[in-house]
């Protein structure tokens, strides 16, 4: 899975040229970068990027910036910062170094593929029995009973199976599984 | 730093739609007609009635990702414009956008196993149904309410709060549906409408996002504000 990177830097010229040298990396999507660190908070929770390249001047501590989402924050310096400020980050690029440097100290720094089960898109066996009870109109509850596992199991199952198909709602999935041919109309209520 | 990118209300309109086609749909729904030549934005919409001003915040917004007008810039502009540019919206949405892609998706259902194509238009038949609910809620409550307030009367039974807390997701589904249609169609039936569809419903999301934004970074710091200023009368 690509790299979802947030550069937070106040100068035009610099997120320009970052964007530049980070076009074309297969490993990194540059989100729309943030010029300030006023709406940080809500783009972090908005976006959930993998990586924040953030200018240190921005910003005093950064540990706020650390939720529950795992990511890597990296600073971006093109003047001298003090080796203390520094040491809150994962990593520090310098805009001076070279356009290998900087792609590698990113790619270093990411939190790396969550696990390697999430590049699987085909639905497992239990999923898939989860989305045909589902698509039946099926509480959580009462696919739980039906399949014996727990409610928390059902819940999972159900996020694995949007992520996979980019289908959230229940008739939306009721679609998909009536054109893979998982049920037929008349299971339908 | 975004603000130096804004448009300013001495360029041409021209100018704005060459640089930025997706505004053409705005136009109309926000009361100027095409044939407008070679003049100024601000010549435009003094001639048709618009506030200039409320016109460069929406076209603004509708362009920059990013922009988020401040309080102060949404004080200081004529909203008396934002009420009958949402409804027209709506109306657009509603009488436009969704029977072009129903139109599409109708075409492709006759592709489709019969049972399958139900169920595949049903899927739609049934989003286009929240989509009105969720209009007419707000043309039935908010917009009344909205008007009211700015004509410095403050009906006691609603207050933009109930909004906020109800207001649902309209654009959800229709990524469902963008995901059916572009992935999960059996192959037969892979033919122009597709494609018209996925751009259909692909521009029709975008502008339902910003729609959205409006409502809730725009109408409703500019309602609570009415609200509370109306109380402290």
């Amino acid at each position: 899975m690509k790299q979802r990177l947030l550069i937070v830097e106040p100068s035009e010229l610099i997120i320009e040229g970052l964007k530049s040298i980070l076009d074309g990396q297969i490993r990194f999507k540059v989100l729309e970068p943030e010029m300030g660190a006023d709406q940080l908070d809500e783009r972090l929770v908005a976006t959930r990027p993998d990586i924040v390249l953030i200018n240190p001047t921005l910003i005093g501590n950064i540990s706020r910036l650390r939720g529950e989402h795992p990511m890597a924050v990296v600073a971006l310096v093109y003047q001298y910062v003090e080796r203390e400020v520094l040491k809150q980050y994962d990593a520090v690029v310098d805009i001076r170094a070279s356009r290998a440097v900087i792609i590698e100290t990113l790619a270093q720094a990411s939190p790396g593929e969550v696990e390697s089960a999430n590049n699987n898109y085909e639905l497992t066996k239990r999923e898939t029995a989860v989305l045909v009870e589902l698509a039946q109109g099926k509480t959580n509850k009462e696919i739980a009973d039906a399949l014996n596992v727990s409610v928390h199991t059902v819940i999972s199952h159900r996020k694995n199976i949007t992520r996979k198909t980019g289908i959230k709602s229940v008739a939306g999935l009721t679609v998909y599984a009536m054109l893979n041919n998982l049920i037929d109309e008349n299971s339908l209520i | 730093m975004i603000k130096s990118r804004l448009f300013s209300s001495d360029s041409r309109l021209s100018d704005l739609i060459t640089a930025h086609p997706s505004l053409l749909s705005l136009l109309s729904r926000l009361g100027i007609s095409l044939g407008f030549g070679d003049r100024s934005i601000a010549d435009v919409c003094e001639e048709s009635g618009v506030d200039t001003a409320f016109f460069l915040l929406i076209c603004n917004v509708y362009t920059f990702n990013n922009y988020v007008p401040s309080t102060a810039a949404i004080l200081g502009t004529d909203m008396t414009g934002l009420v009958p540019y949402l409804e027209k919206s709506h109306k657009y949405y509603v009488e436009k956008r969704l029977p072009h892609i129903e139109c599409h998706l109708d075409a492709i259902a006759q592709k489709l196993n019969a049972r399958i194509g139900r169920v595949f238009i049903s899927f739609f038949k049934e989003y286009k149904e929240d989509v009105e609910t969720h209009f007419m809620h707000e043309e039935r409550d908010v917009f009344p309410h909205i008007r009211g307030l700015m004509a410095g009367k403050r009906d006691a039974t609603y207050s933009i709060g109930e909004f906020i807390d109800t207001h649902s997701d309209i654009e959800g589904k229709l990524d469902d549906l963008l995901n059916i249609v572009f992935k999960y169609l059996p192959p037969q039936v892979d033919d122009d409408n597709v494609l018209d569809v996925v751009d259909d419903i692909l521009r029709l999301s975008e502008d339902l996002k910003k729609h959205t934004f409006i409502e809730e970074k725009i109408m409703v710091p500019l309602v609570k504000h009415l609200e509370n200023a109306i109380l402290k009368k």
